[in-house]
């Protein structure tokens, strides 16, 4: 899988992948016994693919560390929510704190690693995810910036594409930062990359080969072993 | 002394117009209802908010906005699906928005709360939301000065509470409570019962006595629909 390749690995007997499959590749990848953040969204589903007894530890930024699966029934608790504001549980070992220490945890970069949404991923990893910027948008930023600028590793899950087909790994943000190069790692439904300062780099490609994914990014997207 | 309230209008009485008001809940986790309730019948006008989020459905700090005593809301997301009251005064000009990133809010209030005359932070640095601020490199790493965040009021739901004012929160519904309730010159706190000094552990308070006023047992949790 992606942590251990030294190639770039172009699977081109298939499609693209689905959100379930970028979240096993995501989840993958967190090393054992990590403090994660999970953004709303798209990245919650990472929870699912954890494996038990790895030792993960899920933090909310809402005040709680050692956050368990989604509530169901009678386990469902007002005073125990996650930050998109649904009923969940806590695990043995959880630890409940206030607003400015829970987000000490994130800013103080005790977390290994946040893995959020985004409408857009510069080339080298400027973050655009809370505001696309319209006239009439009303902004609202929530914990997404203190977890770009807090995190050890910020990693995205999104699509590649817009519903109207525009890019949204892009050499440039056109939508207002969330935070400057903060992003390491994008997961995506048409490969996983490498982003910083050194540009975008193909770990992994689904359905199209890198050459191809380039092109339709526009971006130049380089393979892994050619790499710096 | 803590002035143990008879009712949710007792513990408010006396917050003034123009008042800038703290107020805890995260969802509805923590939010103290019956104080919201009862600041919107005092009808105290020309507010500023201090909270999460900016009010969801048709009660609570909705309820306080529609009524238009709200003049501002301080915030980190106030766009949720049913923040309806919110976004048509919003979009209609008739209040004004600060939005905060959460952890910046809750240091904000921290440092108010601790006597912290402003900090340096790394979020929003390069971003709309850093415009206009000092900043400053401190060992290579960009940072930007935010200020302390005062409230003249905090309202914040607890869940056990002491007649000596010392607070124990459930769960996730801590969230902002212990700092809102050091950051406000009155601090007033519902809570599900009030017990006698002593038979909360002093090793488990989380919110101490000093930083409470008033105390006041709430109601019944209103059905989710009505939050």
């Amino acid at each position: 899988m992606t942590t251990t390749t030294t190639e770039t690995v172009e699977n081109l007997n298939r499609g693209p992948i689905d959100r379930v499959e970028m979240a096993r590749l995501a989840a993958h990848d967190i090393l054992p016994g990590s403090f994660v953040n999970l953004g709303i969204g798209l990245p919650t589903l990472v929870a699912d693919h954890l494996t038990p007894g790895s030792g993960i530890v899920l933090h909310t930024e809402n005040g709680l560390l050692g956050m368990g699966p989604v509530a169901r029934g009678d386990q469902i608790d007002p005073d125990l929510i996650n930050a998109g504001k649904i009923p969940v549980t806590e695990l043995p070992g959880a630890a409940y704190l206030h607003q400015a220490d829970s987000f000490a945890v994130i800013r103080g970069g005790h977390l290994d690693v946040c893995i959020l949404g985004a409408f857009q991923v510069s080339e080298r990893g400027d973050l655009a995810n809370w505001h696309t910027g319209a006239v009439d948008a009303i902004p609202a930023v929530g914990g997404a910036m203190d977890l770009a600028a807090g995190a050890k590793s910020v990693h995205v899950m999104m699509t590649l594409f817009h519903d109207d087909n525009t890019p949204k790994l892009v050499p440039t943000c056109t939508y207002p930062l969330t935070g400057r190069g903060c992003v390491s790692r994008v997961y995506t439904d048409h490969g996983t990359f490498q982003v910083g300062p050194n540009g975008v780099t193909a770990l992994e490609t689904f359905g199209s080969t890198v050459e191809e994914l380039s092109e339709r990014v526009g971006i130049n997207i380089v393979r892994l072993s050619n790499s710096v | 002394m803590v002035l143990i309230a008879d009712d949710a209008d007792a513990a408010v009485n006396g917050i003034e117009d123009g008042s800038t008001v703290l107020i805890g809940g995260f969802g509805r986790a923590g939010l103290p209802w019956d104080l919201i309730d009862a600041l919107g019948r005092l009808g105290a006008r020309d507010l500023t908010i201090v909270n999460n989020n900016a009010g969801n459905g048709a009660t609570g700090l909705a309820a306080l906005l529609h009524a238009g005593l709200v003049r501002k809301v301080i915030c980190s997301y106030p766009r949720q699906v049913d923040s309806y009251v919110f976004e048509d005064l919003y979009r209609a000009g008739e209040i004004e928005l600060e939005v905060v990133p959460q952890g910046t809010l809750a240091e904000r209030l921290r440092a108010a709360g601790a006597g912290i005359g402003g900090f340096y932070t790394p979020t929003g640095v390069g971003t709309t939301l850093a415009e206009g601020k000092e900043s400053r490199s401190i060992d290579g790493r960009e940072f930007i000065l935010e200020y302390p965040l005062h409230g003249d009021v905090a309202l914040i739901g607890a869940h056990v509470g002491d007649s000596a004012g010392n607070l124990v929160y459930r769960k996730t519904a801590r969230n902002f409570g212990p700092i809102m309730a050091a950051a406000a010159a009155l601090t007033i706190a519902q809570v599900v019962n009030i017990v006698a000094p002593g038979d909360l552990d002093p090793e488990a308070v989380v919110t101490p006595g000093i930083y409470v006023d008033r105390l006041v047992v709430a109601g019944p949790a209103p059905a989710v629909e009505e939050l």
